[in-house]
C-alpha cells in the first residue's frame, strides 16, 4: 500500500484556533459549559473563552482523596473528570414542575413553561458520555419521559474530549465505557500537545457536529496524527490501574442478597449520600412543595434525592429500608445487577467519583469483588456446565 | 416479566406527566372509623376517565403532598372516579379534611392491572385483607358485569373487627347471589358477630375452587399476602396463577423518581400487580 | 360403624394411617349434631372427646365478666376441634358454642387415650398428627395476634 489512505472524517484544529469553536457556539446561542478551576477543584461551569480552561492542571484522585496541581504543561484537558458531573446542567438539582394557585374553592395547576437554555458541554469524557446515554434511556426514552430532561437534551450539544490520562480511581476499561468516546457525541476532540505542536484531532458524530465543523478552520488529519491519537488512548489505557471483573457480578449480587460482606461495609458507610451526589447515572428525585407565605400559591419542585436516606422508602409510618446496610446493598445491587434488568446496561460507568468523594473511601470495585470472588466458584461451575451441555 | 395482554388506557398528561389535572370532589362517604371514599369528577375535560382494575392514581392534596391511591370504583363507569382511602399519615389526614367541590390533583391511571383477561374461563379466588379490598373491588364489579365468562368466584375477606369491615353492604349483597361465594372473617369478634373469627388464610381450604384452573388475586398487608400465597400453593395453585399487589413510597408514579424500586422492579410501572412467581425470592427477605 | 370408616380414612389428619388403627378410631367414633346456640362444652369440663367437623361452624369462646362470651376463633368444615383430651388434667380451656347447625364426628378421647397407652404405634401416629395440627393452629393464631390490619404503631 503505497498510497496514503485519506481519512476524510477526522480533522485537525490548532490550539490557537480553538477560540473559533467558542465563537461558533456562542453565535448559535449556546451557553458553553466546561471545566474550570474553581474552589480548589476542576468544576464544570460557564466558559467564555479557551482562557477559562484549566491549562496545565492535573487532578490526583484516590480513596477519599482529591487534589489538583498546576504543571508547566500547556495541555488544556490534562485532568480526568470534574469533581461533579454534567448532570446539574441537563437534569438540575432543583427544578420547578408546576405552580399551584388557589381559586375560590378550586386549585389550578400551571406547568412550568420556562424556556430551556441551549447548552454546549465541552470536555465530556467517554465515561461521562456513556452516563448521559444511560440517563437518556431512563429519562427520555421510556414509556413516560421527564419533560425537562427531554427538552434540555434536544437543546444540548456534546463535545467529547478523549482522556489523555487516568487517575487511580478510573476503571472505565472494566466497564467498557472508555477511555475513547463512543457514539453519541456531536463533536469529539483528542488533544495532542508536545514540545513542538499543540492541536486537536476533531471529528463530528452528528449532523449538528458536521455543520459546526464545516465552519471551523481545520485541515484534514493524516495517518501520523491518527496514529498519535491512538497512541495516546493506548497510553491512557495503560495508566488505568483499577479493575473489576463484572462477568458474574449480576448473578452473584442478585443471588446473595444477605451476603455477610454487607455487614462489613455497613460498619464503615455512614449513609452520607456523597456517592449519589457525584454519580453521573443516579437519577432518583423527590417532589417538594414550597408554599407562599399567604398560602395562596405553591410550587412543586423536583429535587435530587438519595436512596441512602431513611425517608426514601418511608411508607405508613415506617421505612422499608431503614438500615445503612440495606442502603449500601441497594446502591451496589442497583449499579451492578438490577440496572441490567431494568435498562440493559450496568448503572456504573467507571468514572471513580464515588471512590474519590466517599469520606470513608469505600471503593465500589472492592465491594463488588469481595462478593463476586467469594461466590465465584459456584458461577464458574455453572458456566462450565452450560458449556458442556 | 408478567405480560398481561392489555392495552393500558392512555394517561392524559399533555407533554408533562408530572403535572396533575384538576378534579372536583363530588361525593364523600365514610366507610369505617379511619376509611373514607371519594368520587371525583373532571373539571376541565369532558373525556371519560378510563382505567383497568388494579391501577392507581397519584392524588395531590394541596399543602400536604401527593400519594398513590388505588382506584376502587367500577371500571365501566367513566364519568367519575372512586378512591377509598385509609388515613395513615399526613397526606391522607389532609385528604380527609377536604369537602365537596374542592380540588384534588389527579395523575394517572398508572400501573399494571389485575389479570382479568387471564382469569377468563377459570375459577377466581380473591383474598383481601383490611383496606386491600379496595383495589380488588373493581375486579369484582368487572366480573359481575361479565359473570358468564368466569367459573366459580370466591371472595375471602379478613379484617380486624366487625366495625372495620369495608363495603359491608356490598359484601352482604354479593354473598346473597347464587353465583358468588363470599366469606368474611375478623381477627377479633364482638357480641354482634356471628361468623368466622380467625385469620383469613384459614378460609382458603374450604373455599370451592379448582386449584388447577384458578386465578387468585390477593391484596392486603404484606404478611397476609405472603401467607395467603403459601396457603394457595399448598392447595395446588401454580405460583404463576397467584397475583399480589405491592406498595412502596412513590413520588412520581411513572418510573422516574426511583423511590418504588423493589430489586429491579419499579412497583409503579412493572407493578403494582405481580405474580407470586415473579417476587417469590424476595418477598420474604428483609429491607428490600 | 362401617359408614364412618371411609370418612376417617380420607380425612386430612388420619390419611395414611394403617387400616387397623383406622378401625380402632372407628370403634371410638360416633355421629353428633348440635343446634345453633348449643354448647358443645364449657371451660373446666372434662375433656373426653375431640371432634371432626363435617358441616357447620363452632366458636371457641372465653367468658369475660360484664362482657359475656368473646369468640377467639371459629372452626368450620374439616377442622379438628379439641386437643385437651391428650394432656392432663384433661380439662377444657374454652367454651365451645355451635354458631349454626353443626354435624360432627365425636371421637371418644378417653377410650383412645387408653388404646394409645396399650399400642404405642397408634399413640405415635396420633401424636404426630396432632402435633402437626397444633403447628398449623399456632401459625394461624400468631398471624391473628399480629393485628396486621392495624397501621398505628
Amino acid at each position: 500500500m503505497t498510497q496514503k489512505a485519506k481519512v476524510t472524517n477526522k480533522f485537525v484544529i490548532k490550539n490557537d484556533d480553538l477560540h473559533h469553536l467558542f465563537e461558533a457556539l456562542s453565535n448559535d446561542g449556546y451557553k458553553i459549559i466546561g471545566p474550570k478551576v474553581k474552589n480548589g477543584v476542576i468544576a464544570y461551569d460557564e466558559l467564555h473563552s479557551p482562557a477559562d480552561l484549566p491549562e496545565g492542571f492535573i487532578d490526583k484522585a484516590d480513596h477519599a482523596f482529591y487534589r489538583i496541581e498546576k504543571t508547566d504543561s500547556k495541555e488544556l484537558f490534562n485532568y480526568n473528570v470534574g469533581a461533579y458531573t454534567w448532570k446539574r446542567f441537563l437534569f438540575p438539582p432543583h427544578h420547578k414542575l408546576y405552580t399551584v394557585t388557589k381559586g375560590e374553592n378550586q386549585l389550578h395547576f400551571t406547568p412550568n413553561k420556562d424556556k430551556v437554555k441551549k447548552v454546549a458541554l465541552l470536555g465530556v469524557r467517554a465515561c461521562e458520555l456513556e452516563a448521559i446515554k444511560i440517563q437518556d434511556r431512563i429519562l427520555a426514552e421510556d414509556k413516560f419521559v421527564d419533560a425537562q430532561y427531554t427538552e434540555q437534551r434536544k437543546n444540548s450539544l456534546i463535545i467529547a474530549v478523549n482522556c489523555t490520562t487516568a487517575n487511580n480511581n478510573c476503571f472505565c476499561t472494566s466497564m467498557n465505557t472508555g477511555p475513547k468516546a463512543g457514539a453519541g457525541f456531536d463533536l469529539a476532540l483528542t488533544e495532542i500537545c508536545d514540545n513542538k505542536n499543540h492541536y486537536f484531532i476533531i471529528e463530528a458524530g452528528s449532523k449538528t457536529g458536521q455543520k459546526l465543523l464545516k465552519n471551523l478552520p481545520t485541515t484534514e488529519a493524516d495517518e501520523k496524527d491518527l496514529a498519535k491519537a491512538d497512541e495516546i488512548i493506548d497510553q491512557t489505557i495503560n495508566m488505568i490501574s483499577k479493575t473489576v471483573d463484572t462477568t458474574h457480578a449480576k448473578a452473584a449480587l442478585q443471588e446473595n442478597i444477605n451476603h455477610i460482606h454487607y455487614d462489613k461495609v455497613a460498619k464503615r458507610c455512614t449513609s452520607c449520600g456523597n456517592c449519589r451526589m457525584v454519580c453521573p447515572t443516579c437519577f432518583c428525585t423527590t417532589v417538594e412543595e414550597r408554599t407562599s407565605l399567604d398560602g395562596e400559591t405553591a410550587e412543586r419542585i423536583r429535587i435530587w434525592d438519595s436512596c441512602f436516606s431513611k425517608d426514601f422508602t418511608h411508607i405508613h409510618g415506617g421505612s422499608a429500608r431503614p438500615s445503612t446496610r440495606s442502603h449500601y446493598r441497594q446502591w451496589l445491587t442497583h449499579k451492578f445487577a438490577n440496572w441490567v434488568d431494568q435498562f440493559g446496561t450496568f448503572g456504573c460507568v467507571g468514572c471513580g467519583r464515588c471512590i474519590t468523594w466517599c469520606p470513608l473511601g469505600i471503593d465500589i470495585t472492592e465491594e463488588v469483588t469481595a462478593i463476586t470472588d467469594d461466590v465465584a466458584s459456584k458461577y464458574e461451575e455453572r458456566a462450565h456446565t452450560h458449556e458442556n451441555a | 416479566m408478567c405480560k398481561t395482554n392489555h392495552e393500558l388506557p392512555a394517561v392524559s398528561h399533555g407533554d408533562n406527566v408530572m403535572v396533575p389535572e384538576e378534579f372536583l370532589i363530588d361525593k364523600i362517604r365514610k366507610n369505617t372509623e379511619d376509611t373514607f371514599t371519594m368520587d371525583l369528577v373532571r373539571l376541565t375535560k369532558k373525556e371519560p376517565f378510563k382505567f383497568l382494575p388494579g391501577q392507581f392514581n397519584m392524588l395531590y392534596i394541596n399543602g400536604v403532598g401527593e400519594i398513590p391511591i388505588s382506584i376502587s370504583g367500577d371500571p365501566s363507569i367513566t364519568d367519575y372516579i372512586t378512591h377509598t382511602t385509609r388515613v395513615v399519615g399526613s397526606v391522607t389526614r389532609g385528604m380527609r379534611r377536604l369537602k365537596i367541590n374542592q380540588t384534588i390533583g389527579v395523575r394517572g391511571p398508572f400501573g399494571r392491572p389485575w389479570p382479568i383477561k387471564e382469569a377468563v374461563g377459570n375459577d377466581v379466588v380473591l383474598v383481601a385483607g383490611g383496606i386491600g379490598l379496595a383495589p380488588l373491588r373493581p375486579v369484582i364489579y368487572h366480573i359481575l358485569k361479565h359473570r358468564k365468562k368466569y367459573g366459580r368466584v370466591v371472595i375471602l375477606y379478613g379484617t380486624r373487627t366487625p366495625d372495620d369491615i369495608l363495603y359491608r353492604q356490598e359484601l352482604e349483597q354479593w354473598r346473597g347471589r347464587f353465583d358468588m361465594n363470599v366469606s368474611v372473617t375478623v381477627d377479633r369478634g364482638d357480641n354482634s358477630w356471628h361468623s368466622h373469627v380467625g385469620v383469613v388464610t384459614k378460609l382458603i381450604p374450604n373455599a370451592p375452587f379448582d386449584p388447577l384452573n384458578t386465578i387468585a388475586m390477593t391484596c392486603g398487608p404484606e404478611v397476609m399476602m405472603r401467607y395467603t400465597a403459601m396457603s394457595l400453593i399448598e392447595m395446588g395453585l401454580p405460583m404463576e396463577h397467584i397475583y399480589v399487589s405491592l406498595e412502596r413510597n412513590m413520588k412520581c408514579g411513572v418510573g422516574l423518581c426511583g423511590h418504588c424500586q423493589y430489586t429491579d422492579k419499579f412497583i409503579c410501572k412493572d407493578g403494582p400487580v405481580f405474580t407470586y412467581d415473579q417476587i417469590k425470592n424476595i418477598f420474604n427477605k428483609r429491607e428490600i | 360403624m362401617k359408614t364412618l370408616e371411609p370418612y376417617l380414612a380420607e380425612h386430612p389428619y388420619f390419611r395414611g394411617m394403617e387400616s387397623r388403627h383406622i378401625e380402632l378410631l372407628v370403634g371410638c367414633a360416633s355421629n353428633v349434631k348440635y343446634d345453633a346456640g348449643d354448647y358443645i362444652f364449657r371451660e373446666g369440663d372434662e375433656a373426653n372427646h375431640f371432634f371432626l367437623i363435617r358441616h357447620g361452624q363452632l366458636a371457641l369462646e372465653i367468658f369475660r365478666p360484664n362482657k359475656g362470651g368473646i369468640v377467639v376463633q371459629t372452626l368450620s368444615e374439616n377442622d379438628v376441634l379439641g386437643w385437651s383430651w391428650l394432656f392432663p388434667p384433661f380439662l377444657r380451656h374454652f367454651d365451645c358454642r355451635a354458631v349454626e347447625l353443626t354435624r360432627a364426628i365425636a371421637l371418644d378421647g378417653a377410650c383412645l387415650r387408653q388404646k394409645c397407652e396399650e399400642d404405642h404405634e397408634l399413640g405415635y401416629e396420633i401424636m404426630k398428627r396432632f402435633a402437626h395440627l397444633m403447628e398449623k393452629e399456632l401459625l394461624a393464631l400468631r398471624l391473628q395476634l399480629l393485628d396486621i390490619y392495624n397501621v398505628q404503631n
